[in-house]
């Protein structure tokens, strides 16, 4: 700044005090990249504060169908566990005759295994006993009695699993660094997580053109892209995907299984839109019990997390923030440790870890409540199939928007061709493109879907992410405006 | 390193494990967590072998070790789970089993959620009104100082808020690693973060023969000595101390401000046991509050993050993870990077920001819930207070212990004097010796207590961590099983 010996550079006393310096934090944290999100959350903020001050714009409300949220796409809570919740919520109700015998029956069970009889006690580090019981039970039901045992399982606080078994799987201090193989497409939690904990991110590209599918070449590729930049220890798997709605066929699980195996990694199942499979010939079948059926050697040594969520299911209950990982074929020695980690977050939330239960053992027929629970569950299946039909069929008939055939999952993610005079505008607007395309659609129909930025995609195409587990009403509303907007769009750029 | 070979559950060696210790994050193997450590797992086992009919020589476990007030029989707040047992399931607004102010309550925070239900996401920095609310509560506990909703992230339980803060700031390699300074004895969360996240831990003691309080010369010293091998930058302080009990006086919170404006470190102030002051004479006052009414030098500059939860207090929902944390003096980019962190995890549960809600908007004196809430209020904290009182006059009493006086918070901390051949005879069996005195103690009186290794103590010296939240009788029954204990201990190894 100046050479004189003596000179003193008087910075300015905000500057020198604060932690300005960017490089000052954690640079994990620096590198991750940040959600297009909050680009859109800005502007869907002001939106909302104009309409509230009554500006006239072309629609009433904004509809958001950027998350998998089905309550907030208008698809009502289960009445049967929302009242179980509240008699556990408040006892006085266990014995009042306004609620059903077996939500009675039930709360009072499960307010027998809380700590002082309250909801309001931390739990077991892993969960309530007996619920972690029902868990495993459910997953040997499931899985066509492949036996499962619930000192495997973790009940976390929703997303958080990633905290415990990245955090086990990721050492920060090796060199290379530890690389994690992840779809593209893929939702971001993950990536940001692996990313914010110092390690790579090895993407694995689904084929589009078929259906999104894995095929098992292009995890040799990927494996092969990673020599020389980090050291891959765990491969990532979504089935059904998020967001791309593939369901996969057992035969590729087995080829993903022999694949982690052969190449010695650690299989990261997450299956929490298990429930959501209606593609004609699709079928949900974990990774769990493919690998159980392929035998010996494979099934005693391929070691596999597998995630479930209170967030999805036919609860929708994404607010009550918990999950349950299955840990299986793992080296005791690391579970204790996992088990210590677990331990300083203290427990899942209470009330999610009942709504756990509830979800994985439903009402039954002769039951009081099962009338109800069986419309309420087959009206949201029905509902999600016939948005996912509707979804499919309206974008494929706009020019410029392709969406492969959808098979499970709570996503449409169609393509966008977007014209190169409109990807133009949006490098003026310092944008990606498909963000860009959001932003308008947001601007103009009041409609806020994802860019296919968020979540990956091949260099050169663009896609957009919506939530289909809506009421059919939202459902029809998103996709009239979607229409009304693509095609004005692609008069304006063409 | 020597390959382990031990055997995974089903028989099969583990030689070829893709997850071993040897290549797991090895910070994550240093983590340990004294809360939930050996004593409290071994009272567990303990309690299902009685369950199973084992004769021993007490008929149940007391559970002295974890700050969980419900567990311990300690009721909800009626008015807390009213309005949260309507939010669950909206058909009880209907009814006139409750109250109007509770009903108005459950309808805002419904209107305030996705699709009008808690089961929806929430924006990842919590709810905008009841962060609003949360504003609007520091400002009044404050004496009209001004608080930014903006500045406020609601969390899961303040563990979250406080690892996340953690996690953005500990950064550097060698001598420009991150310290981190936090007390001795300090809550073992600190210790387990610090550890998890690589970062130094640097600590300062608090003065036992002053009833823990803290000496800046004392902060000083340790500052002074960590800058040889690493970048201190943040103060961890806790008050009321966990597990110290003790209520920082005014002059010493100035005096820690003081510090760390001249010293430049971010100041963490850990308040959840805020409404937990017991002791005459003493009077919780934030930080945040000092920091400001210490003028606009301070006010302006130093950067602060104050923690609160639903755990503690007189409501003791730790079941519902409910917290928040108010950040000061931030810089906006740095602030924007702890937004983008906080996204990873989505949201804190729902049912946990409403409880927050309404921790932070109780019923006031002209609404109907107000007398029953004040009087419930009143009564947990008149009860805490009689038993603070109670454990250090009977603690007292014993020769051998030594116990300072419980001025807030939920624990006693005291110090025991062990005969130098029960030092010698722990040593021998490899146990630290005051796990080995609560080993003991758990095994022949079924008392659970936390050793104070577990906190950390000075050299040479011995403690145990025990809460005062068992029902009045049954710590009672506690404190003396713990003094004829103690005399017996002191017998046996004389």
């Amino acid at each position: 700044l100046t050479s004189h010996p003596e000179a003193i550079i008087v910075l300015p006393r905000h500057k020198i005090m604060k932690m300005s310096v960017l490089q000052e934090i954690n640079p994990n944290v620096r590198n991750m990249k940040p959600l297009e999100y909050s680009i859109l959350a800005g502007r869907l903020s002001q939106i909302k504060e104009e309409l509230r001050q009554g500006v006239k714009k072309p629609y009433q409300e904004v509809l958001d169908v950027y998350m998998g949220d089905p309550h907030k796409g208008g698809v009502k809570p289960l009445s049967f566990v929302r009242q179980v919740l509240a008699a556990c919520l408040y006892p006085q109700l266990v014995n009042s005759s306004k609620l059903p015998a077996d939500v009675r029956q039930r709360a009072q069970r499960l307010l027998g295994r809380c700590d002082g009889g309250s909801v309001g006690s931390y739990t077991a580090t892993r969960g309530i006993p007996e619920t972690l019981i029902r868990v495993s039970e459910f997953i040997t039901r499931r899985d066509g009695g492949v036996p499962s045992n619930p000192e495997n399982i973790f009940l976390s606080p929703g997303s958080q699993w990633s905290l415990s078994i990245l955090h086990v799987l990721l050492n920060p201090e090796s060199s290379p660094r530890n690389g994690v193989l992840s779809p593209v497409p893929c939702h971001n939690t993950t990536t940001m997580s692996v990313t914010g904990l110092g390690a790579v991110v090895v993407p694995y590209y689904l084929s589009e053109e078929q259906g999104w599918e894995l095929q098992v070449e292009e995890l040799h590729r990927a494996m092969e892209s990673a020599k020389g930049v980090c050291n891959p220890i765990a491969l990532y798997i979504v089935n059904p995907g998020n967001p791309d709605g593939h369901v996969q066929s057992r035969k590729s699980m087995q080829e993903v299984i022999r694949f982690v195996s052969e190449r010695k990694l650690f299989l990261l199942a997450d299956e929490v839109y298990q429930d959501y499979v209606f593609g004609e010939n699709s079928e949900f079948v974990s990774y769990k019990r493919v690998l159980s059926e392929m035998g010996p050697p494979l099934s005693d040594t391929v070691e596999l997390a597998s995630f479930h969520s209170a967030s999805k299911g036919w609860m929708g209950e994404c607010g009550l923030r918990t999950g349950y990982m299955e840990l299986v074929n793992l080296d005791p020695a690391v579970m204790k440790h996992i088990f210590t980690m677990f331990s300083t977050d203290t427990c899942a939330p209470v009330l999610g870890q009942i709504a756990l239960d509830l979800m994985l053992n439903p009402p039954q027929p002769g039951e009081p409540s099962y009338p109800l629970y069986h419309m309420e569950t087959q009206n949201i299946k029905n509902t999600l199939a016939g948005n996912g039909k509707r979804a499919v069929e309206v974008v494929n008939s706009l020019p410029g928007l392709c969406c492969q055939p959808l098979e499970g999952g709570a996503f449409a993610f169609p393509k966008v061709y977007l014209p190169p005079s409109f990807i133009q505008k949006a490098k003026e607007a310092g944008l990606e493109p498909d963000t860009f395309y959001c932003s308008r659609l947001l601007d103009e129909a009041g409609l806020l879907v994802g860019p296919g930025t968020e979540y990956g995609q091949k260099e050169g195409t663009y896609h957009i992410r919506f939530c289909i587990l809506t009421s059919a009403e939202i459902m029809e509303e998103v996709l009239t405006r979607l229409t009304c907007f693509h095609k004005q769009f692609m008069k304006d750029f063409s | 390193p020597q390959l382990r070979l031990s055997q995974a559950a089903n028989g099969v060696p583990c030689r070829g494990k893709v997850l071993t210790v040897d290549n797991m994050n090895p910070r994550v193997k240093k983590v340990e967590y004294a809360v939930r450590g050996p004593v409290v797992q071994r009272a567990v086992q303990i309690e299902k072998e009685l369950r199973e009919g084992v004769k021993k020589p007490f008929t149940e476990v007391i559970k002295a070790n974890i700050g969980d007030a419900h567990a311990m029989g300690q009721k909800p707040i009626t008015f807390f789970r009213q309005v949260l047992a309507m939010c669950s399931y909206p058909e009880l607004l209907k009814d006139n089993m409750f109250p109007e102010d509770a009903k108005q309550r459950a309808r805002r925070i419904l209107e305030a959620c996705g699709g009008h239900s808690i089961g929806a996401y929430s924006a990842s920095q919590g709810i905008e009104c009841i962060r609003q609310d949360v504003a609007r509560y520091i400002e009044k506990r404050d004496g009209g100082i001004a608080s930014n909703p903006d500045n406020i992230y609601l969390s899961t339980g303040a563990s979250d808020a406080i690892v996340t803060i953690l996690k953005l700031l500990v950064r550097g390699e060698g001598c420009d690693r991150t310290g981190v300074m936090i007390s001795i004895p300090q809550y073992p969360l600190y210790s387990a973060a610090i550890t998890d996240l690589g970062a130094v831990q640097v600590h300062y003691y608090l003065d036992e023969a002053n009833c823990w309080s803290l000496d800046v010369a004392e902060l000083r010293r340790a500052l002074n000595a960590a800058r040889q091998h690493c970048n201190p930058r943040v103060l961890c302080i806790i008050n009321p101390g966990n597990p110290t009990g003790q209520v920082q006086s005014r002059q010493c919170i100035e005096d820690v401000i003081r510090f760390v404006k001249e010293e430049h470190l971010f100041l963490m102030a850990d308040e959840v046991y805020q409404d937990n002051v017991y002791a005459e004479g003493c009077k919780f006052q934030s930080f945040k509050k000092v920091l400001f009414e210490m003028g606009p030098e301070y006010s302006s500059t130093v950067e602060m993050a104050s923690f609160h939860s639903t755990s503690k207090c007189y409501m003791g929902e730790c079941g519902f993870r409910g917290g928040y944390m108010e950040v000061i003096n931030m810089d906006p980019e740095v602030k924007a990077q702890l937004t983008k962190l906080v996204s990873v995890r989505l949201c804190p549960p729902v049912s946990g920001q409403a409880l927050m809600d309404l921790v932070v908007n109780p019923p006031q004196p002209d609404e109907p819930s107000y007398t029953t809430f004040m009087k419930e209020r009143t009564a947990v904290l008149a009860e805490l207070a009689e038993k603070a009182r109670l454990t250090e006059q009977i603690l007292n009493t014993v020769p051998g212990i030594t116990c300072n006086p419980v001025q807030g918070a939920m624990y006693s901390f005291p110090r025991i004097t062990l005969p130098q051949k029960a030092i010698d005879k722990a040593k021998e069996a490899g146990h630290i010796p005051d796990m080995f005195y609560c080993m003991k103690l758990l095994e022949e009186e079924g008392i659970c207590l936390v050793p104070g290794s577990g906190f950390g103590q000075r050299e040479g010296t011995f403690h145990f961590r025990m809460t005062i939240l068992p029902p009045t009788e049954k710590l009672k029954v506690l404190l003396q099983r713990l003094r004829d204990f103690h005399q017996r201990f002191t017998q046996e190894f004389s």
